[in-house]
């Protein structure tokens, strides 16, 4: 067990690949048979300190349907400068500058160490990032103020050879020339209408420049030509800095008159629409970043997620339920078009909102999901929650690179026996069919290569994969002896302007599962499998009701377990898991219990924020996110994380929640009067205010690496807040089951299930026969 | 409630007795004093009459010019009926028994006019000369003497008019009298004929004849002029009053004198003159007659002018149904004592046929030509501003006529009788007031809507769009910044003017101290950009919206402001314009769209206005309302031209009512190089009561002064915005046929997006049923309109006329000049309709029946060989053959296809000063000009009265030539040009600000013309035997036409040959 633990992080560490199994039975049937289907996490970009820098081209498997790429598991033959791939079996020869390989002197992408390697592609043009802000006007001059501040900050993140471009949009939608002596201007579309690229395109007059750009192909060495026919919208931060800065300046909330009992008439489609042709038109394929600003939802044209009318309250997960959100499935449709629309070109879309209500994230989750682009919601833009999080997407890893990059495609080959069902995250299918592609999908299959607009060292997927069945080839040959292979191959755009291909490949041994079956539970990652299970649960909620995704949830659940435990049939007391499962369960009830599938109490657009994260964050944050790790503090004893349990919550207890989008510090009730008497004040009582200090101390730090900044908040017992903290712990104490002065802990008021008789009913349908 | 009515009427003590009111009005208008009598007008000349005719004729004799004709005639008559046979005349009245007056009047007009044309006429002609202005003399001479004074041409008619209708009571028995006294003859047919004389006192005291029962008691408001107190001057008053229906037949009369006149005027007796002339010419032209008529001998429009200018002594008075205007060429005073001053309305005829069957036998069109917002003298009284306050205008509750000097209170003032469909309405509680013994209101003359013929009343809510106060108007800009238009300097040239000057000439309220106009501006090529000038800004925004199928105003706030306060901005902002574009290569633009934004800047602001659009090329970028250049002169001229002339689809004419209905209108600056298909883009400018300028090859050198003037003028010039007009009148007639340049969305209401000074509308009027004689009929027209400063106001303007059933008093009220307003007006329109030849043709048929019906219903006595004109209608030939040569009606290839569509959409809007001044140029020399006789004598447009050492300028009101005679003395050239003789461009040249008497002279005379024009007409220098001198002589409308048209003096013989073949 240890064992495997470890070599899930160590395989974790070095390739950032986490499979829910690590024995893959060699059949298709026994894989179905494992209920969790058989799947990986993927982070493509894992953050490695010590990957060599490699300036040269990666070499590929010459024949066609393979074009895999050269890797550890290949095996060589050094005398013969041949290469056999691990993947078709191909023989290849080594290319000619591989002339001095030996043993002893390997080239980086054979030595076991480097199965993820990444390669710099140098021979490809430079060009650099561009961010184009797209801002909402719609919103008090106060608010209005803070996100010019933020957007001057940015200005001053970007590297300088960035290319930045304004559209601010209220009713009307503004496209900013830059660079305008003396006169702004501004190009300026109705937000009621929709409009095709080639009308975007035409109306800003870009269709002149389009000689000028292809003109650039064909002296592409010279990039700094280019420079010449920079858009007049669009332009290097270092030459427009100053003119985008007055913009800024001038920017005023838009003028046009609101009327009693309306909302602002905000066009937010239409900017996108017109944001996303302009990028389209001059940068097709080039990595940029659609940054959009809004504090409300839109309210007219296209993309219209509610009108004008305030008595016309934005659309509620009931509403939804019972059909009666009338403007959102055409917004759906538009959304999920213009993003479509982004993603094939590599543009990154984020969407940051700040507003009380609901601003429509629900409707436009796709231009992030889609596109591996931000969502951030917060009240106000005048909020630190913003503004530090604005801050955090241009930060820079240790290496001082900064940490988005752009435009990737992510393209998974596979040994023979190994297919793809499909992936999970923020990506879209790229929809190259080849024979690796399973004809089962599950997630966004149909493809063995997606796209990755927006990518970062965190960015993780789901992806599926099935065994095919070759019964006869694993009967004759050793079963024990075969492997199957997969590689991912990634290609992206570093903000620095390269192009730059990371490679990771890995191998898992074949069990013939009727007769391994133990070593292959034994190899169950039930972190994985909880994440992963999670995922499919979020996107089939998307697309299912929600009840009935939770019922697929426990109806799997039960499922492993039947597979999985040790139990007498109809024998609930018998019942016991082995030590891979025995997690697995509680995560299934906090992930049953969470906002990503429940959406009482939460608005669609909360959904979908809380949705997004889970299919972009790597396997240690999605966990966090399903089940919240608690923190106690006391003088008890040092800082230790305790049970997500109402029995964790004592007076004398500082507790401090995890939820990823929450930290909450939560004062037990004797501390809480401690703090009211001022004892932390008192020199004597220096200890108190160390104990304090300390969650605050730790929250911080949460609060400094996580992306997007989550809601800080403390609280007290009794205090309004303290209910982040209630719904969350396992009301192992309700008012049903607590006995007052006895239990330990905090009674929560709820009809919720707790962990416990959870457990129970489990047990019982696990060894009933019936099921 | 009752606003202080203005000082003026203050002045008056209200309350007082009829005798004082007779005396305050005088102190209003100096005037007024002849009020008090119902022939008011003549009062003033009833004093003097007596010495008057003395000394008319001792004047007469001074001017050689003779014009005053009418009195001449007159007393020429007098002299003569003694002399010439009076029996003849006598025998004429029996025949036409009612109106003995009349007949006369027929014979005499042949005289004047009979010239010896054809060969048929030789032999008539000695006849006629003894005869016809025995005839006419004889009988005009009774009358005419008194009439002299007052007759200055126009009063002269409307009292024949009454005469013949309704009024004759008064006025025929008071005549009669004095008439009759002097010529017994002749005055006795008349008598019989006149059943008035009898009523005469009572007719007096009355003053309106038509309301003849409420008179009594009330004196109704409108009768209050003619107070009837004054029987004194009875004896002084039938002179005026008879000198009228006189005076209209000495017109018809007096005009027949006219050839000659002028050459006799001098030396001989006024009234000898015309027979005089006559005879002489007959008996030179017997001579001639082989060989050709002497063009002076002919009617001519010069000399008719100054005739009539030398009878005006006195004030045109308005205080009696019918009245008869001077000219419009005069030079007239008016004061408005009930009906309004000519130079708002005027009408065809100032008798109207009691029935339609007269005017399909005459041919007369009734209409009536409006310009409700006409300029007047600076002496003339402008529409005083009332303001009823709450209760608004007061109106009759069934027709909803507006409150006039015409409506009569009864009841002890609790109703009033509606003078144009005759119901009753209570007199809102606020309103009332007592009424005197005469049964006129206390306060009539305090009130200007009950003691004038024009007035202004401040609107209430209800007469507001959507039930909201107007905002004041905004101008917008739109300037074309394509290639074409930047590199003509043009861009700059606009932005120049405006930042430096124009600005400040923005329009404002009459009293106000500032300007409330705002101002926007955009520009355009394939894209509209528009400019935020908001004064919080350090610089303009620019924000450019190139979306067109769906065009709409990027900002709201920003876009329109007041110049005083974001003139900084502005003036950064057209600093920027010709900087921004200097270096475009677009040549493409769009138009449609640019005007739609700016109906739409407008409607957002909520506010009205006018769009002023400054465009260089023919809208071919793909937007709606695209065009393609469809030109192909070789169809000018021919049957096809009209397809030329019509718009090719209805886009601007949809966008040019969208104008009207938001209140605003399209100004059209065009500076093209090549075809630009005005006629369809004029559309806009036409349905929103627009104007289009056109500046052809614009260059700064040739043409900036001239943008620069014409800016200022429209900028200047009275303009009101989001107006409608509706023209009521009497029962029994109605208006049926509009036109000009507006829109209307039924058949009774005319929509402007904006109506200004220069604006004229006709409107035809039709019988529904006979009118009875006895009465008046009434128009009043009613304008609401926004003013420039975003007050919502009416105008009510109110005319009295006379019925008629005689042609004999139909013929002498007639006024050509509206006459040849409305038939140019007709003919224009039909250009998209009919054919050239067939329009060419129905004018001279009209023209043909016009003067056949008068030949044959009131000179019937003549010979068929003679040419006989009323004499109101002498000068028709003339006119009729400019009208068929003008280039507007058949411009044929010389004419490009768009300056004939401009020319078209001018004359339709023109006022009767326009179209008489394009139909007949004047012509002035400039060779000899004296600084103190500005502007010197008229001179005919005939090319042999050019001389070749001389210098001449010539001007239509729409460009103005100056013609250097081949003989010119050089200094003179070098004096005004400050050029060699050999330099002179015709485009080029312009009148150097030299300081000698010539140049100082020369330019002060063209700003006379250029001010009273109310344009500033471009000028061409052409040098004689240019090889362009053709398009020059184009514009001498007596001469052979430069395309082929007939001489005047040709045209006389075609015309009488129509004439005797319709008698036939």
């Amino acid at each position: 067990m240890a064992t495997y633990q470890e070599f899930f992080l160590q395989n974790e560490e070095r390739d950032g690949v986490r499979f829910t199994w690590n024995m893959w039975p060699s059949s298709r049937l026994e894989t179905t048979r494992l209920v969790v289907p058989l799947g990986c996490l993927f982070t493509p970009l894992k953050e490695r300190l010590d990957l060599p820098a490699i300036n040269y081209e990666p070499v590929l498997c010459t024949r066609d349907s393979c074009r895999a790429i050269l890797n550890p598991f290949c095996s060589v033959d050094y005398r013969a400068k041949i290469w056999i791939c691990n993947f078709c079996l191909q023989r290849n020869n080594f290319p000619p500058q591989y002339a001095g390989i030996s043993e002893q002197l390997t080239p980086a992408e054979l030595s076991p160490q480097f199965t993820t390697i990444e390669y710099t592609l140098i021979r490809v043009p430079i060009s650099p990032a561009i961010f184009l802000f797209v801002v909402d006007t719609c919103m008090d001059e106060d608010d209005l103020t803070a996100l010019k501040e933020s957007l001057q900050m940015a200005l001053s993140l970007l590297p300088t050879d960035a290319l930045v471009g304004l559209i601010t949009f209220g009713r009307m939608v503004h496209v900013h020339e830059l660079n305008c002596e003396n006169m702004a201007r501004s190009y300026v579309f109705r937000g009621t209408k929709d409009l095709t690229t080639k009308q975007v395109q035409d109306m800003l007059g870009l269709a002149k420049h389009q000689p000028s750009a292809r003109s650039v192909p064909t002296n592409p060495n010279v990039p700094p030509q280019s420079n010449a026919f920079y858009s007049k919208f669009i332009q290097p931060v270092s030459v427009c800095d100053m003119s985008l800065t007055d913009l800024l300046g001038e920017l005023r909330p838009d003028p046009w008159p609101v009327l009693q009992a309306k909302r602002s008439l905000r066009s937010t489609g239409a900017a996108l629409s017109v944001a996303t042709g302009l990028l389209e038109a001059l940068y097709p394929n080039t990595g940029a970043r659609l940054m959009l600003f809004i504090a409300g939802p839109c309210t007219q044209g296209p993309g219209m997620i509610i009108d004008e009318e305030l008595k016309h309250t934005i659309r509620s997960h009931h509403d939804i339920e019972i059909d009666n959100a009338k403007y959102m499935k055409k917004a759906i449709r538009f959304y999920e078009n213009i993003a479509s629309r982004a993603s094939i070109n590599g543009h990154v879309i984020d969407l940051y909102s700040a507003a009380l209500d609901q601003t429509g994230l629900h409707e436009m989750k796709y231009c992030t999901n889609y596109t591996g682009g931000h969502m951030v919601m917060s009240d106000s833009f005048n909020t630190s929650l913003f503004k530090q999080t604005f801050q955090k997407v241009f930060a820079k890893d240790n290496k001082n690179d900064y940490r988005m990059n752009f435009g990737a495609t992510l393209e998974v080959k596979c040994s023979r026996e190994v297919k793809v069902c499909g992936a999970i995250g923020s990506c879209v299918s790229l929809a190259q069919r080849a024979s690796n592609v399973s004809e089962t999908e599950l997630g966004i299959g149909g493809t063995n290569a997606w796209k990755i607009s927006g990518i970062y060292p965190n960015s993780t997927l789901s992806l599926f994969f099935e065994i095919i069945n070759q019964q006869q080839e694993a009967t004759q040959s050793v079963p024990t002896d075969q492997r199957g292979y997969v590689q991912f191959i990634t290609h992206y755009q570093h903000l620095s302007g390269y192009k730059k291909l990371r490679v990771t490949t890995i191998s898992r041994n074949l069990l013939d599962a009727t007769t391994h079956l133990p070593a292959i539970a034994a190899s169950f990652d039930q972190e994985c499998a909880s994440v992963s299970m999670a995922r499919i649960a979020v996107f089939r909620a998307d697309t299912e009701e929600g009840s009935d995704v939770l019922r697929w949830l426990d109806k799997m659940l039960i499922r492993l377990c039947q597979k999985f435990a040790v139990y007498e049939k109809d024998n609930p007391g018998s019942f016991q898991l082995t030590d891979t499962f025995t997690l697995y369960p509680q995560f299934m009830y906090h992930l049953r219990r969470s906002q990503l599938l429940q959406v009482f109490n939460n608005s669609p657009d909360e959904s979908a924020f809380y949705r997004h994260y889970l299919l972009g964050e790597d396997l240690t944050q999605c966990l966090v996110m399903i089940q919240p790790i608690l923190y106690a503090y006391s003088f008890n004893g040092p800082p230790e994380p305790v049970l997500l349990d109402s029995s964790s919550i004592l007076p004398d207890r500082i507790l401090l929640m995890d939820t990823f989008y929450h930290i909450l510090i939560y004062h037990g009730e004797t501390i809480a009067q401690w703090i009211k008497a001022g004892y932390q004040d008192l020199p004597e009582y220096e200890n108190f205010k160390q104990l304090l200090q300390a969650p605050v101390g730790d929250a911080s730090e949460i609060l400094q690496n996580r992306f997007p900044m989550p809601r800080y908040v403390v609280t007290e017992a009794g205090g309004s807040q303290a209910r982040f903290l209630l719904y969350k712990v396992n009301p192992s104490q309700t008012h049903t089951n607590c006995v007052w002065g006895q239990a330990v802990g905090a009674p929560i008021l709820t009809d919720d299930v707790n962990l416990q008789t959870f457990m129970e009913h489990l047990k019982k349908l696990a060894v009933s026969t019936s099921t | 409630m009752l606003a202080g009515p203005p000082p003026s009427f203050n002045a008056g003590p209200p309350t007082q007795p009829m005798q004082q009111q007779a005396h305050p009005p005088s102190q209003m208008y100096p005037n007024q004093f002849q009020q008090p009598t119902l022939p008011p007008n003549f009062q003033g000349n009833q004093h003097q009459p007596p010495a008057l005719p003395p000394n008319f004729q001792g004047n007469q004799q001074a001017p050689p010019a003779g014009p005053p004709t009418y009195p001449n005639m007159q007393q020429q008559q007098y002299q003569q009926q003694p002399t010439l046979p009076p029996p003849s005349s006598v025998g004429n009245q029996p025949q036409f028994p009612p109106q003995s007056h009349y007949p006369p009047d027929n014979q005499q007009l042949p005289p004047p006019t009979h010239f010896p044309l054809q060969p048929p006429a030789p032999g008539n002609q000695p006849q006629y000369p003894s005869q016809p202005p025995m005839m006419s003399n004889g009988i005009n001479q009774p009358s005419m003497p008194q009439t002299y004074p007052n007759q200055g041409p126009p009063l002269p008619p409307p009292s024949s008019s009454s005469v013949a209708a309704t009024s004759n009571s008064l006025r025929p028995a008071p005549i009669t009298p004095n008439q009759f006294g002097p010529p017994p003859t002749m005055g006795v047919p008349q008598f019989p004929s006149q059943p008035s004389f009898p009523n005469q006192p009572p007719s007096n005291l009355a003053g309106m004849p038509q309301y003849p029962g409420t008179q009594p008691p009330f004196s109704g408001p409108p009768s209050t002029f003619p107070s009837a107190n004054q029987p004194p001057p009875p004896t002084g008053y039938p002179q005026q009053q008879l000198p009228p229906q006189y005076g209209s037949q000495s017109h018809l009369s007096g005009p027949s004198t006219v050839p000659g006149s002028q050459l006799n005027g001098p030396g001989t007796y006024p009234g000898q003159m015309p027979p005089a002339p006559v005879q002489q010419q007959q008996q030179q032209q017997q001579p001639y007659q082989p060989q050709r008529i002497d063009p002076d001998m002919v009617p001519n429009v010069v000399q008719v002018l100054e005739q009539s200018q030398e009878k005006i002594q006195q004030p045109f008075i308005t205080n009696a149904p019918g009245l008869l205007p001077p000219l419009v060429a005069t030079d007239f005073v008016c004061q408005d004592q009930g009906s309004c001053n000519p130079r708002f309305i005027r009408s065809t005829t100032y008798t109207i046929p009691n029935a339609h069957d007269m005017i399909k036998q005459s041919h007369i069109p009734i209409a009536l030509a409006i310009s409700p917002l006409a300029n007047l003298r600076p002496d003339e009284l402008g529409p005083p501003v009332t303001n009823f306050g709450e209760i608004g205008p007061v109106r009759c509750h069934r027709c909803k006529a507006y409150m006039c000097s015409f409506m009569q209170f009864i009841d002890g003032g609790k109703r009033f009788l509606c003078c144009f469909c005759e119901a009753a309405t209570d007199v809102p509680t606020e309103y009332f007031n007592h009424l005197d013994h005469s049964g006129r209101r206390m306060d009539w003359y305090q009130r200007p809507e009950l003691c004038l013929g024009t007035y202004e009343i401040v609107a209430t809510k209800q007469y507001c769009k959507d039930e909201k106060w107007p905002e004041p108007p905004a101008f917008i800009f739109m300037i074309d910044v394509s290639y074409n238009s930047v590199r003509s300097g043009l861009v700059e040239y606009i932005c120049h003017i405006l930042k430096t000057d124009l600005l400040d000439y923005l329009p404002k309220d009459q009293g106000a101290e500032t300007s409330n106009v705002r101002v926007g501006f955009a520009t355009f090529d394939k894209q509209i950009h528009f400019y935020n000038i908001k004064n919080t800004l350090g610089q303009p925004q620019m924000m450019i919206v190139s979306d067109l199928e769906d065009i709409f105003v990027p900002l709201l706030d920003g876009f329109l402001c007041l110049p005083q306060d974001s003139r900084g901005v502005i003036n950064s902002l057209l600093e920027q314009i010709p900087q921004t574009f200097a270096n475009t290569q677009e040549t493409e633009t769009i138009l449609a769209p640019v005007i739609q934004a700016g109906i739409q800047a407008l409607k957002g602001a909520n506010c009205t206005g006018k769009i002023y659009l400054f465009s260089t090329t023919l809208p071919i970028a793909v937007a709606p309302g695209k065009l393609s250049n469809r030109d192909d002169k070789k169809l000018l001229g021919s049957d096809k031209e009209k397809t030329l002339l019509a718009p090719i689809n209805n886009v601007y004419t949809k966008l040019g009512e969208e104008c009207a209905q938001n209140g605003c209108a399209v100004d059209l600056f065009v500076f093209p190089n090549n075809y630009l298909d005005l006629a369809t883009i004029g559309e806009v400018c036409r349905v929103s009561g627009g104007q289009i300028y056109k500046f052809n090859y614009f260059s700064i050198e040739n043409d900036g002064e001239r943008l620069h003037d014409e800016l200022k003028r429209n900028f200047q010039r009275t303009t009101v915005f989001d107006a409608l007009m509706r023209v009521r009148t009497s029962a029994g007639i109605r208006p049926i046929d509009f036109l000009g340049n507006f829109y209307m969305t039924n058949a009774t209401e005319m929509i402007f997006g904006t109506i200004d000074s220069d604006k004229s509308v006709s409107v035809e009027l039709k019988h529904d049923d006979k009118l009875p004689v006895e009465s008046n009929t009434y128009i009043q027209a009613a304008l609401l309109y926004t003013s420039i400063s975003g007050q919502r106001r009416l105008r009510i303007l109110t005319l009295a006329l006379t019925v008629t059933s005689a042609y004999t008093s139909l013929y002498p009220a007639c006024d050509l000049d509206t006459i040849m307003n409305y038939i140019t007006k007709v003919a224009i329109r039909s250009v998209t309709m009919s054919t050239p030849k067939s329009i060419r043709d129905n004018i001279i048929t009209q023209a043909a029946n016009m003067l056949a019906c008068y030949r044959k219903n009131c000179a019937q006595a003549t010979t068929a060989g003679q040419l006989i004109l009323p004499e109101t209608l002498k000068l028709l030939p003339v006119y009729v053959t400019a009208l068929i040569k003008c280039d507007a009606l058949t411009g044929t290839q010389t004419v490009s296809t768009d300056d004939r569509s401009l020319l078209m959409q001018r004359v339709m809007s023109m006022d009767i000063k326009g179209t008489f001044a394009y139909l007949y140029p004047r012509i002035y020399a400039l060779h000899d000009l004296d600084e103190n006789n500005l502007p010197p004598p008229m001179i005919r447009c005939l090319y042999e009265r050019l001389s070749e050492s001389g210098a001449y300028v010539i001007e239509n009101g729409l460009v103005m030539y100056i013609w250097l005679g081949s003989q010119v003395n050089p200094t003179f050239v070098q004096s005004l040009f400050g050029v060699q003789t050999g330099h002179i461009q015709p485009e080029k040249c312009r009148i150097v600000d030299l300081d000698n008497p010539i140049s100082r002279n020369v330019r002060t005379l063209l700003n006379m013309i250029r001010n009273e024009r109310n344009a500033h007409m471009k000028l061409f220098v052409i040098q004689q035997r240019d090889s362009i001198e053709p398009f020059f002589k184009n514009y001498l409308v007596e001469d052979k036409g430069f395309t082929g048209g007939a001489s005047y003096v040709d045209f006389l013989y075609h015309l009488h040959r129509e004439i005797r073949n319709i008698l036939q």
